[in-house]
């Protein structure tokens, strides 16, 4: 029973990937949206608690090219497009917004 | 697939509605239904025609009026939301005793029991917002 859970908040701003990522289960999908994609910066203070999270870390690219940060983005961490999102929405059970 | 999605947050906000309709494209580009869209709170502010902004902007009252006409997705706009923030049809305006309405085409104001059908009846449900 997986669930894809999308975080669209700056984790330097709120707290709600610290929340998603206290939450999460193996098998589950991470998918940082919006500002959320800052955390996938390389070098960046949640890099290493995605990496611990044990489940599979994904980032918007559109919405890291338009922050200027899509060359910057941690290894590990995958670069989907929209229809990406869609596809992991599709295979998850249920999709956890964490506003 | 069948997917409903819900909008909290008013256009040109942050990025809610940007990033439901995109969402939306890419769900009807690979086959999938979008069953309803529910704009709840600031989002009911989506669904006014009276949004002119500049040229060189994307319009998103108008993308969404667009997509429901090209794909009859139903674009649904909360009652209590929307009389709160002014959004009204015409029925509501005379109810009101309101000079006007400015509800865009495609939208329709109902009740929170839309949100729960969509909850129900879509696969998943995808909410997007502040």
């Amino acid at each position: 029973m997986s669930t894809l859970h999308t975080v669209n908040k700056s984790p330097y701003e709120r707290n709600a990937l610290k929340s998603c990522l206290d939450h999460v289960s193996s098998g589950d999908t991470v998918l940082l949206i919006e500002d959320g994609v800052l955390a996938a910066r390389k070098g960046g203070a949640f890099v290493s608690a995605l990496r611990d999270a044990g489940c599979l870390v994904c980032a918007l690219g559109p919405d890291l090219s338009a922050r200027g940060v899509a060359a910057d983005v941690a290894e590990g961490i995958h670069v989907i497009d929209y229809g990406g999102f869609v596809d992991l929405a599709a295979a998850a059970k249920r999709v956890c917004a964490w506003l | 697939m069948r997917f409903a999605l819900q909008i909290n947050e008013g256009p040109y906000t942050h990025q809610a509605s940007d990033t439901a309709y995109q969402f939306a494209k890419a769900a009807l580009a690979r086959g999938h239904e979008i069953f309803r869209v529910f704009f709840y709170h600031d989002g009911v502010n989506n669904g006014t025609r009276y949004t002119v902004p500049p040229q060189d902007d994307r319009n998103l009252q108008k993308l969404w009026s667009d997509l429901a006409e090209q794909h009859n997705v139903d674009l649904v706009v909360c009652i209590a939301a929307a009389q709160r923030r002014g959004i009204l049809d015409a029925n509501e305006a005379k109810r009101q005793g309101k000079d006007g309405d400015n509800i865009a085409p495609g939208f329709r104001i109902s009740g929170l029991g839309q949100l729960i059908e969509a909850g129900i009846q879509a696969d998943r449900l995808i909410v997007f917002g502040d």
